[in-house]
């Protein structure tokens, strides 16, 4: 195994995209970094006293303050004179980004702090027992939004996290997938070598959640990205650049491994619902490759 | 050097010469001029610093948590509602061991809402794990931020500390104020150092989960490090008397004309001033009246309050805030203490006053002496307007 800075031995479910995604984020950023991490999964399975998976210097103090623990953090650097050589790493599942978290990041952002903000996007309140977030999908079955009788899952699209995150005049923001592991690397290279606040928002799949094999974790986020379903982009001083995909697939695909969505696949109007996302995206994003 | 100020000025000028490295806050009434006035400091650059304008109370807190975790001395003000937003990271900065110096411009709480002076703020973090200190004058306030940050970075307490100044009463009020200098107060306070800290060459992790097995003792150690506050604080404040050549008390508490008292106050923060007052025209009367003032609340100085009052065969607890269905807090603070007392316990009867900012006068403090050798009460209101309460039958 090759040496890594985010040590195996934590207690992650197997199959985990969130322990994935962070061990890609530390070990791009390297040992001069310090971290600043929500309360979350992540936080909970890497940190039980008196065990610790990170060899950085890591902090955890509430579910919604990362984003000024990182703010201080910086702060601090500076006025050490530290901060040139020092990266700042603010991290947090969605609801810790899109929901509980959201007037921190926007204040951090505005005040134009040299910190990298990762959301590690699962999709769901996962370390409470997969309840809705703002960046749940649309028609998603959580427990906090069932499908029943009168219901198709959770009513709300994702909430644009990247586009509030750019709209703040941010000079770097991307979405990122674990399905992507060199994609990840590269975008973590690249936000830490500008200077200001950073958005990167990565989709990890929770086997747990959103009921799929652990050994699919790789292929469901694949599967997100390939249908279209989760867009990877890049803001970079404002301006948008996508990756291509390659060949479209129908959300059917994506939509058929996981058990969030098993109550779609006998509705055709759902589905096509669900597909109308995606061609959004599409069409959005750019993502159809020109070849 | 003997300056004429006002509270607020003069607590920026004490900070100041504190150093802390990063400064943040969120406006708040009647805290904004301290904040401001570091904000022009830092401005001016007569004050080395990271002064962070924040989105919120809540981050202001977070701000000077995450710095402080870097090993950088830190400093942040706030009042009522700011208080109570930051409460969460309040508790979670005591569990973090950061010895975080906060100034706490006290007021009362809505609905309705009332920027003016009580206590009722400052009651909500009470269990936080922070050392809570209360000024009775500005020059105490000055001088108690000084050994705040000795007292909270001592190896031996790692633990934040919250001087508490009547807000108004003490923010925006002018007093004659022997400022000390940058010189004496660098010698009180050298420069922070700790290995308890965020750093990429000793890599450590700070906020673990703790389950079952551990959590209790974690917390059993914070309050073991309150009952050796009880003798560390006095050292400082001795140490601090002797560098300074002022201070009253032992830094927990203070008497005043308690020697022989039968019949004292026990109060808290600017309302000792006025009780003062009382105490001297009641002993000119012939009367064995004295005050009991509580300068640390937590740690609470039990054996101290115990000892002063031996003598006593009425208390009157006067609280600027309530426990709502409850009690007076400090009154509570107060029963616990002198339960061990067995029948030498004096009489305790708790009051309560001048919430949402309604005036103390030697008047009010006359109406709680009359009532401490009548009837035992236990959370009786000074100054109800009775016109008013039968209004709103």
């Amino acid at each position: 195994m090759p040496e890594t800075l985010f040590k195996p031995g934590h207690t992650a479910c197997a199959g985990c995209g969130q322990a994935v995604g962070a061990r890609l984020v530390i070990d791009t950023a390297g040992k001069n970094t310090m971290i600043a991490n929500n309360t979350g999964c992540l936080e909970v399975f890497s940190t039980k006293y008196p065990e610790s998976a990170w060899c950085v210097p890591w902090i955890h103090s509430l579910f919604e303050n990362c984003s000024a623990v990182a703010s201080g953090i910086e702060a601090a650097l500076k006025y050490l004179g530290k901060k040139d050589t020092i990266n700042v790493i603010a991290q947090a599942g969605d609801g810790g980004t899109a929901d509980i978290g959201l007037q921190a990041i926007s204040g951090m952002f505005e005040r134009g702090h040299d910190v990298l903000y990762v959301c590690y996007d699962n999709e769901a309140y996962m370390n409470t027992g997969i309840q809705r977030s703002g960046l749940t999908p649309t028609l998603t079955n959580t427990t906090t939004s069932p499908s029943g009788s009168a219901s198709l899952g959770n009513p709300r699209p994702k909430k644009p996290m990247p586009e509030i995150a750019a709209a703040h005049g941010i000079p770097y923001v991307a979405t990122a997938s674990v399905g992507y592991p060199q994609d990840v690397q590269k975008k973590v290279k690249k936000a830490l070598s500008i200077k200001g606040p950073k958005y990167i928002q990565i989709h990890v799949p929770c086997p747990l959640g959103w009921r799929h094999e652990s050994d699919m974790t790789f292929d469901v986020a694949k599967l997100a990205v390939e249908t279209g379903l989760y867009p990877l982009f890049e803001y970079e001083y404002g301006k948008l650049v996508s990756r291509k995909i390659a060949k479209i697939k129908p959300v059917e695909e994506y939509l058929k491994v996981q058990g969030r969505f098993k109550h779609l696949l006998k509705n055709p109007d759902a589905v096509k619902q669900v597909q109308a996302i995606a061609d959004y995206n599409i069409q959005k994003y750019q993502l159809k490759s020109e070849a | 050097m003997k300056q004429f100020l006002e509270g607020s000025h003069a607590i920026a000028e004490i900070i100041k010469r504190c150093k802390p490295g990063v400064v943040s806050a969120y406006p708040i009434t009647p805290q904004t001029h301290i904040v401001e006035d570091l904000a022009q400091m830092v401005a001016d650059k007569e004050l080395d610093a990271q002064f962070v304008n924040v989105e919120s109370e809540h981050s202001a807190a977070s701000v000077v948590l995450g710095a402080q975790a870097v090993g950088v001395r830190t400093y942040t003000a706030t009042s009522s509602q700011g208080l109570l937003l930051m409460a969460e990271v309040v508790f979670n900065i005591a569990g973090l061991r950061l010895p975080i110096v906060m100034t706490t411009a006290n007021r009362a709480i809505s609905a309705p809402i009332n920027i003016w002076n009580d206590q009722q703020d400052v009651m909500t973090v009470r269990d936080s794990g922070w050392v809570l200190l209360f000024a009775e004058t500005i020059q105490e306030a000055v001088d108690l931020h000084v050994q705040a940050y000795k007292i909270g970075e001592d190896p031996r307490v790692m633990l934040p500390v919250m001087v508490n100044m009547d807000g108004f009463i003490l923010t925006h009020g002018m007093e004659t104020v022997d400022m000390p200098s940058q010189e004496e107060v660098g010698k009180f306070i050298p420069p922070y150092t700790t290995t308890y800290k965020l750093d990429v060459d000793n890599p450590q992790t700070m906020g673990y989960l703790a389950d079952p097995d551990y959590y209790l003792e974690i917390r059993y150690l914070v309050q073991q490090t309150h009952r050796e506050l009880l003798s560390i604080i006095p050292e400082v404040a001795s140490q601090f008397k002797k560098a300074f050549k002022r201070g009253e008390g032992n830094g927990l508490i203070e008497g005043y004309r308690l020697e022989d008292a039968e019949q004292v106050f026990v109060a808290m923060g600017s309302v000792c001033g006025t009780i003062r007052d009382s105490v001297d025209e009641l002993r000119a009367k012939g009367k064995k009246a004295g005050l009991l003032k509580i300068i640390s609340y937590r740690p609470f100085p039990k054996d101290e309050v115990l000892t002063a009052l031996s003598r006593a065969r009425e208390v009157a607890v006067v609280d600027k805030s309530v426990s709502l269905g409850g009690f007076g807090p400090v009154y509570t603070d107060l029963c616990a203490a002198v339960s061990s007392m067995g029948p030498k316990a004096p009489k305790v009867s708790g009051f309560v006053l001048g919430l949402g900012g309604r005036d103390i006068t030697l008047k009010s403090i006359q109406d709680v002496y009359e009532r401490m050798s009548g009837k035992q009460v236990d959370c009786e209101f000074i100054g109800l307007k009775q016109e008013l309460l039968a209004e709103g039958k």
